[in-house]
Formats: structure tokens, sequence, C-alpha cells
């Protein structure tokens, strides 16, 4: 059986690099810049945290980068998929981030690099990284929440916003 | 781009919000909800909500404190404007808080005049006229509907009005309903040309287990979970039954269970149960389309001559003797004795393997797995699942027949971890009085419509358009018929109702058809409709329904109707009422008496006429209470302020569902005789490529629905059609692209899929869909019963356009897992 079949996450709330570690396409944790903090009571759709997640230089090609977005405590990756889609960031707008967490039950997902999906343990949906996080097949009731990038003139890129609500808040910005 | 809500925070529930039972609408695992309103203006708060949680920080996996955008909506509830929460109840036996791609959208898919969703839905009654449909009064409609149904039809003289009302639970079905409908037209008349919601007669899926004494729903669902091995046949759970699979399968797996999957295609049940068990403990059959029959006699061969049967059951609660009941024109196979059964049905190995394409080893194994004795010579346990893989296959009575001849051969009904079931579509909600009238074989109604038959159509959520099979036949001619009836509607514009209903009955009595259309939505048959009438779905009613395990619930109503929209049940009432009335008003006082009994003013008054009558110690109160565990059918009393039930059936190893006396089970004996339906063999021989169909996971049924959620509709805006890469490249085909799927009955369309794990030649289609009826292609052939046979079918195929703008959007990768 595979190490990362029916992961049990028991009540913590994520994996950090654990599941993306033994998936071996993982490449280093990188953190919120942390100059961005949440508003207590942020306007819908448009108060999110600016977070510089990484710098196009440190891509490489279908290999993803863990990241936190719009907090650490809301996993997901950033991905160079090598080929332009719709809604890609970046100069060849192949720059794409996901949250991780399953829209069904919250099961922190895989990468698949072979197919470029993210594939949930728990009970096996699967969404498509190069079709804006379509769901393939699954039980979430949710295409998988996409996060907004920006990227400067320097090639740093940005999270500035998520088109769908990440699993396990009422609200993608916490409000406190 | 995926289809995205753009909603990034939802209004969280207050600690004093109003709770309510919900059993999902849709499938028969029926998995428990619970639906939360409260007032428009008020608000929970992170620190101060339903959960009592802290609201401010992310919660952990399957949590109880999040919901999702789809189950959000806001309502109207006693006149008001109210929020709508229905989220999966994690205290339901069912379910344990898991909710499907198809329930957890309940919320979504009510209709809402703030949030603008379902707007579909049927508000007011409407009847044709001016050329158009036109709003009007439910007495207008209904005196309509009344007049003109009583031209056709007198005490005792009722063929001419033809009727197709649902027999299930959940959705818009239930105890309440079908008992509305029944009282209607199996009590005040006595409707003898009827059909079912999805068939094409008014008769039984599954005749023969009932037949043999063996209802089709013996178990308990945690019999998945306290079994040696699981038999699927002709059923895809993960998908169509999804947390059965995923609540109870997995733990069984889990448990130690083996798999065995007996299906053409390798389906996403195979790969979850290989994901789960590991693919040595999952025997995925994939036998040649039709063959259920020939494998399932080998396999009571093997394991007879092998003496792997439970040999003091058989003699037990089994007959002896030789044949039972003959073969004739009621029975496609004769029944009687264990050994009779052996001698009828007596299949080597060797044949087996040539008419299922299977290897004799892959045979012996299953019948290993099924029925060895274990190492300490203790018996095996095996629960048995099947559906419309062989309900809607090649010769239904006796495959289904052969299954439960191995379940009672091997002792394995009535015990835990045993039972030979369907695993069902909607839930399941009947009481009517006796359809013996109807008799057997019940009348073909589709094809009779057809041929010209009936005058008026009573039609009770039923599509034809959308989900029977020779649909393209069966909608030219039932378009030309009602539309005879519409152009002499349109000639009298103007005219009394006196004049209207006379010139009706004229266009009647020269072939043309009057359709009355009671339904939630405007169906594709409604198109053709005279009189439209709106009805309602659980959670706008009370509704009363059984699961696949026959456990009964109480949804309790939590919002509004859609405008004046009625149960059907009070439809009925209602619809009896004016009969009566137009009858009396006629002089004919003897048939007007026939139509009284109908002062209901609620669906619990429908309840307690119907159900309760026969079941006094069932009351929506103690359902209420018993909450969204409810209690397993048969009720057998009341004790200690709780209602009890029967947590499987057969337990004392007394058989009753055919009626015998001597309370013991028959086995079937139908010997194997190939492609049985009218028409199969030669489109076989005529056509390249096998169009097996059936449901998907994101949708549910005919989709009626689904076709206005975006979610659905965005994943696969036309119905898909999956085909091997090699077949494709063949064909010239590109993912995506749209083709015509063509045979000797009619043609459809669907965006091919590629699929690499289909064998070549086979394709798997979509049923149901708006937008390419997948039953245009299905022959009228049905066995002797009058059961169809959409698996059997064979077209061939050919592009006819790049995909669809839509099409070109969506993903077409793999529908398998990658861990």
């Amino acid at each position: 059986m595979k190490c990362n079949r029916l992961v049990d996450v028991g009540r913590r709330q994520f994996l950090r690099g654990g599941v993306l570690g033994v998936a071996g396409a993982a490449a280093a944790t990188v953190m919120p810049s942390g100059a961005a903090q949440a508003q207590s009571q942020a306007r819908a759709m448009l108060d999110y945290p600016s977070n510089k997640l990484a710098n196009i230089a440190d891509l490489v090609v279908n290999e993803p980068i863990d990241i936190g977005y719009p907090d650490a405590d809301s996993p997901g990756i950033l991905l160079k998929l090598g080929t332009s889609v719709e809604g890609g960031a970046g100069p060849d707008g192949d720059i794409v981030a996901y949250s991780v967490l399953c829209p069904h039950k919250g099961y922190a997902m895989s990468y698949h690099a072979a197919d470029k999906t993210l594939n949930c343990p728990g009970h096996f949906s699967r969404f498509d990284c190069e079709k804006g996080g379509q769901q393939i097949w699954g039980h979430a009731t949710q295409n998988l929440p996409q996060f907004t990038l920006r990227v400067d003139d320097a090639g740093d890129i940005y999270a500035e916003g998520a088109d769908e609500l990440i699993y396990g808040r009422l609200s993608n910005v916490l409000e406190g | 781009m995926a289809y995205k809500r753009n909603i990034d925070r939802l209004p969280i529930i207050p600690a004093d919000a109003k709770e309510h039972n919900v059993t999902c609408h849709y499938c028969i695992v029926g998995c428990g909800y619970k639906a939360y309103t409260w007032p428009l203006k008020k608000q929970g708060t992170t620190d101060s909500n339903w959960m009592g949680q802290d609201l401010s920080v992310q919660q952990g996996v399957d949590t109880e404190a999040w919901y999702a955008p789809s189950m959000y909506n806001v309502v109207k509830q006693e006149g008001q404007d109210v929020h709508l929460v229905i989220k999966p109840d994690v205290n339901c036996e069912v379910n344990a808080g898991l909710g499907s791609v198809r329930g957890a959208r309940m919320a979504e898919n009510r209709r809402s005049e703030i949030t603008g969703t379902q707007q579909q839905r049927l508000t007011e009654p409407m009847v044709w006229r001016y050329g158009t449909w036109q709003p009007t009064s439910w007495d207008d409609a209904l005196d309509l509907v009344a007049r003109v149904t009583a031209r056709v039809i007198d005490k005792d003289d009722e063929d001419d009005l033809y009727v197709s009302m649902f027999d299930h639970g959940g959705s818009a079905g239930g105890y309440e309903n079908t008992w509305g409908t029944g009282k209607l037209y199996f009590g005040s008349m006595k409707v003898r040309n009827c059909r079912i919601h999805n068939r094409p007669a008014y008769n039984s899926e599954v005749h023969s287990t009932r037949d043999m004494g063996v209802d089709e729903l013996n178990y308990a669902y945690d019999d998945y979970q306290n079994t040696d091995t699981i038999l699927l046949v002709g059923t895809n759970p993960m998908e169509c039954q999804t947390n059965l699979f995923l609540n109870h399968m997995v733990k069984g797996m889990q448990n130690g269970a083996r798999v065995i999957v007996v299906d053409p295609r390798r389906t996403v049940t195979v790969d979850s149960c290989e994901q789960v068990a590991g693919a040595e403990n999952v025997l995925h059959l994939a036998i040649a389309t039709g063959s259920d029959l020939a494998l399932f006699n080998t396999l009571f061969t093997y394991i007879a001559d092998q003496g792997w049967v439970d040999a003091d059951f058989i003699a037990n609660s089994t007959f002896q003797g030789d044949v039972a009941v003959n073969e004739d024109a009621a029975h496609p196979a004769a029944l009687g004795s264990f050994e009779a059964a052996r001698d009828a049905c007596k299949m080597s190995l060797a044949e087996g393997a040539a008419v299922t394409g299977l290897s004799e080893a892959q045979i012996v194994q299953a019948a290993e797995w099924i029925a060895k004795p274990k190492d300490d010579g203790s018996r095996r346990k095996c629960v048995t699942g099947y559906e419309k893989g062989i309900i809607w296959g090649n010769d239904n009575y006796r495959v289904i027949g052969a299954l439960v001849n191995i379940g009672l051969a091997t002792g394995n009904i009535g015990r835990e971890g045993g039972g030979v079931c369907r695993l069902g579509g909607h839930q399941e909600g009947y009481f009517r009085p006796s359809d013996a009238h109807v008799g057997r074989p019940a009348p073909y109604i589709d094809q009779l419509l057809i041929s010209g038959g009936g005058k008026v159509h009573h039609i009770w959520a039923n599509d034809h358009y959308k989900t029977t099979l020779n649909a393209a036949e069966f909608k030219r001619v039932y378009n030309r018929r009602s539309n005879m009836v519409k152009e002499a509607m349109d000639a009298r514009a103007g005219a009394t109702r006196e004049e209207l209903v006379d010139a009706i009955v004229g266009a009647i009595n020269a072939g043309g058809i009057f359709s009355v259309c009671v339904d939630i939505i405007q169906s594709q048959i409604g198109q053709a409709a005279h009189v439209i009438l709106p009805a309602v779905e659980s959670g706008e009613m009370n509704l009363t329904s059984m699961n696949g395990e026959r456990r009964l619930r109480l949804v309790e109503k939590y919002m509004d109707a859609p405008g004046s929209a009625q149960p059907d049940c009070i439809i009925a009432a209602r619809l009896a009422n004016h009969m009566e009335r137009v009858l009396r008003e006629e002089g004919r006082t003897e048939y007007a008496d026939q139509f009284t009994g109908y002062d209901w003013e609620t669906e619990e008054d429908a309840f307690m006429d119907g159900y309760n009558s026969a079941h006094p110690e069932v009351t929506y109160e103690r359902l209420r209470t018993a909450g969204n565990n409810g209690v397993q059918e048969p009720v057998t009393g009341f004790e200690n302020g709780q209602l009890v039930g029967t947590k499987r059936l057969y337990e004392d190893g007394v058989f009753t569902r055919h009626g015998r006396d001597d309370g013991k089970a028959l086995f079937c004996m139908g010997s194997w005789r190939g492609l049985q339906a009218p028409g199969k063999t030669q489109q076989q021989a005529n056509h390249r490529f096998l169009i097996n169909n059936g449901r998907a996971n994101l949708n549910w049924q005919n989709w009626f629905l689904d076709q206005k959620n975006d979610f659905v509709m965005d994943r696969f805006p036309v119905p898909f059609i999956q085909i091997h890469p090699d077949d494709m490249a063949d064909l010239g085909l590109s993912a995506g692209d749209m083709v015509e799927v063509f045979n000797d009955v009619g043609a459809t369309q669907a965006l091919v899929y590629p699929e690499p794990t289909a064998r070549r030649n086979e394709t798997f289609m979509i049923f149901g869909a708006p937008n390419g009826t997948q039953g245009n292609v299905i022959n009228a052939g049905t066995n002797e019963l009058m059961l169809p046979n959409y698996k059997q079918t064979w077209a061939n195929i050919r592009k006819i356009s790049d995909a669809t703008p839509a099409a070109a959007r969506v993903s077409y990768k793999s529908w398998e897992v990658e861990l």
C-alpha cells in the first residue's frame, strides 16, 4: 500500500510538507512574507493580504512549492505548469496557485506530476491544475479555490485573493 | 477556467437557529442532513454560533463547523426570507457526516427569489391558451382536467385514461404522495394503463426475487462492515450510492473483506476498492456484456458441486420438492427446489468461461471468495449488491433469480454479513391500494401510446422524453398526437369551457392525446402538455420515505413551496374533488361516489389516511423523535417512547415476499439463453460499438435540477461518452468532440471523453441528460415482463462537430485517483 493512501491526518489542521513531501513533488516550504495580516473586518473579495510567495527564479516546472495563503493555516501550492493556461500568471502565463485542502472534507491533497492533478487521499476526489482547479471527479461541491497571483517587475510572485471558499473557514480571511 | 462562485465568506449559523431533520432528496442511501434556518437580519459570530466553537481559526478535517457555499441559500419560510444551510449530519448512522456531490448541493438547488437559484421551478398552474401556456388558478386548471378526463372514462371503463406516475420515495415521492396518486388511480379508479417513472410499464424491477420469497431490500447497511466478501454486480456504488460505499463498504474492506465486482467496464468503484483493499483483494470480473446469467449459473453449479452450500438452511428454509411455480407468461422461469434449480441451471466452468469471456480460474476464484469455507471450517459470509447493470440488462428475471440462488444456497440471506439486495436508485416510499388489476405482464404503455392508445394522459413526475427507451419514436408520435389537441384548442380560442372541452374531445377521438403534467419543473415531455401543475419536493413539504436498508424517516418541512405549488398528494386530492363535482354535475352519481374521501388539507392528513392506516404505531410525531436515524421497517411496535424496527429481514429463516403460506424460499430455474430481448442480437451484429450506459457521480438521475446548476453544467455541458483512445484515433476524434451515436432506432449526441481503461469497441454514455437523450438509441425490446434492456445496445459513432465552446474548456483527465 502506498504511504500516502488514506492518510490519517487526524484532527491536525494540515500536513505542511508532509503529504507533498512523500509524494516527492515538494520543494522548499515558503512561508508568507508576513508583511500583510488580515484585517478584522475585511471587505468581501477585496481585502486580502498581498503575500509574497516566491520569485519566478525559485520555480521549477511541474514541481510545486508549498505555500500558506491567506495565512499560514491555509496550505496551498504554487506551481509553474510549463504551458500557458487560462488564468495563469507570469510571463509564460503558466504560474498557478491553489488551496490543497479538499473542499469535500478538508484532507490535504497530494500533487501528481504526471498529469498535473491534485488528489485527495480521503475519498479519492481529484482536481485539474491546468483547468482552474476543476474537479475532474469527486465529492466536493465546488472546484478548487485558486489564488489570484500578481508578478512584479522583479519576478516576485504575490498572492492577492481567492475565488472559492477555503475548506474549514467561513471567511477566507479569518475574522477575529 | 472552471466555474467559481467567488463567494469567500458565508453567514454564520446563530446559536438559536431552527434545526430540521432532512434526509437527502436524492439516492436510495438517504444520507442524514440538518437544515438550519434563521432570520435574514441575524447572524452568528465567530465566538457565538450554533457549534459553540471558535470559528476565527482554521477548522480541521471532517469538521462539523464548516459548510460550503453549495450548502447555503436564502429562502422563504412562512412568508419571511430566511437563511438556509443544509449540511451533512455527523450523527446519522447512514453517512456519519459525509455529504455527496449531489446531496451537499441541496440548499443551492432550492428555488430562491433572492439568490436566483432554480428559477426553472414551476410556481403556478398553467393551461394551454392562445397558443402557449398561460398561468391560471388551481380551480380553473383542475376543472379542465376533470372535465376532459370525465369525458373519456366511466365506471368500470377507464382504459382510455393513461397514467404515468412515480412510485419512489425521497425527492417529490414518498409515502404521502404515492398514496395520494395511488388512492386516486387504484382506489377511486382501477386504472390499468399506467407506468412508473423510469420504465414503460407498471411492474416490479425485481419480480423474480420477490417470487422466490426474498424482498430485494433485506439487509442492514452495516452488513457490509461485518462480512468476508462483498459481491457487487452491475452496480457502481462509489458513484451511485456514494456514502453507502464510503461509510460502510470501505469500513468492511478495512475490516478485511474482499470485493468481487462484476461489470463489463472498469468503474471508479473498482479503482476505489483497489485503493482501499489493495488490488490483491479485489476481483474485477469484466464479463462480456449481458453474460451475467451464464456467470451466476456457472458459479451456482460449481459452488453446489463443491458442497460449499448451507445444507441446513436449504433444508429448513427453502422449498423441498421439484417445481413449485411453472414457467408461464407471468414467470419467465420456473421456480422450485435447490436440486431442481441445480438441474435447470447446470453450466460447466468451460461453458461459463466461453460465454462470459472470463478464464475458468477467475470463476473458481470468485466461487472461493463467495462460498469456500474458511480454513477452520466456518462458513464464509458474503453480502451481494446489484442494480441496473442487471435490472436493465439481459434477461432480468432469470439473472436476478440466479444471483439470489447463490445467496440462498450459501445461507447468506437473513444473516449478519449477508443479504442479496438491490442497491437502488431513489429511496422507496410506496403505499398504494393493490395493483393486481394491472395484470402481469403489465401493459407496455409507451408502445401502446406510440400505436395510438390512450386519450387522456396524466403524468406525475415522469419525463419519457429524457428517460424512456425507443425515445426518438416516442417523441415523434407524442408530439404529433398532443399537437392535434393544441391545434384544436387554438382553433377554439374564445370559446366557452363546454365548447373547448368538445373541441379537445374531438381531437382526441381523431387520434390526439390530452396531456396533463404534474411536476416540479417544466419537463421535456411537459413541452407537449396542455395543463401543467406545479408540485413540491421534500423540505417544501413534510415527507416520509425509506432508504436501501428500509430506514424510515421524516423530512421536516423547512421552507415554503415555490409560488402556489403543492404536494402531489394534495394535488391528487383536489383532482379527486373536482372529478367528484363534475361527475355529480353530469348526474353520474354512482361513479362520483367513488371519488370521496379526499378531505385532506395537509400531507400529514394523507399520511394518516394511507400509511398510518396499516401501521398505526407510526406517526409524524414519533418520526420526528426518531430523527435522522429513524427506524428500520417493518416497524413492529412502540416501546419506551421509541419505534421498534427490524434490522434485517428473514433472521427467522421464514421467507414471505411471495406470499406462500409455507414460508419457504424458492430457487429460480432459469437456464442461459443468450441475448433474450428482441432485436438485440441483430443490433449487435450490425453495429460496431457497445453503447453501455448509466449514471455518474456528479448529477442526479435525469438532471432535473442539475440542468440548471452551474457547477454541474460547467463540468459536463453535454453528456459524455467514454471511448478508448485507439477507437478515437480510428474515428479521427479528439477529446471533447461532439459525436452522433446512431443505430437502427435513432440517434443522439455526446461529447467524447477518452477512457484508456475502456475495452476496444465498448463505450459508456451517461443516461438521462437533457441535451443528449441516451434512450434515443435504445430499441423497444424488453423482457417478457416489460423490463427495458438499456445495457445491451449497439450503435455506430461519427463526428458531427468540434467541441462546443463550453466543452472545449473542461478537463478530460482520468477519473482514477493518483496517490
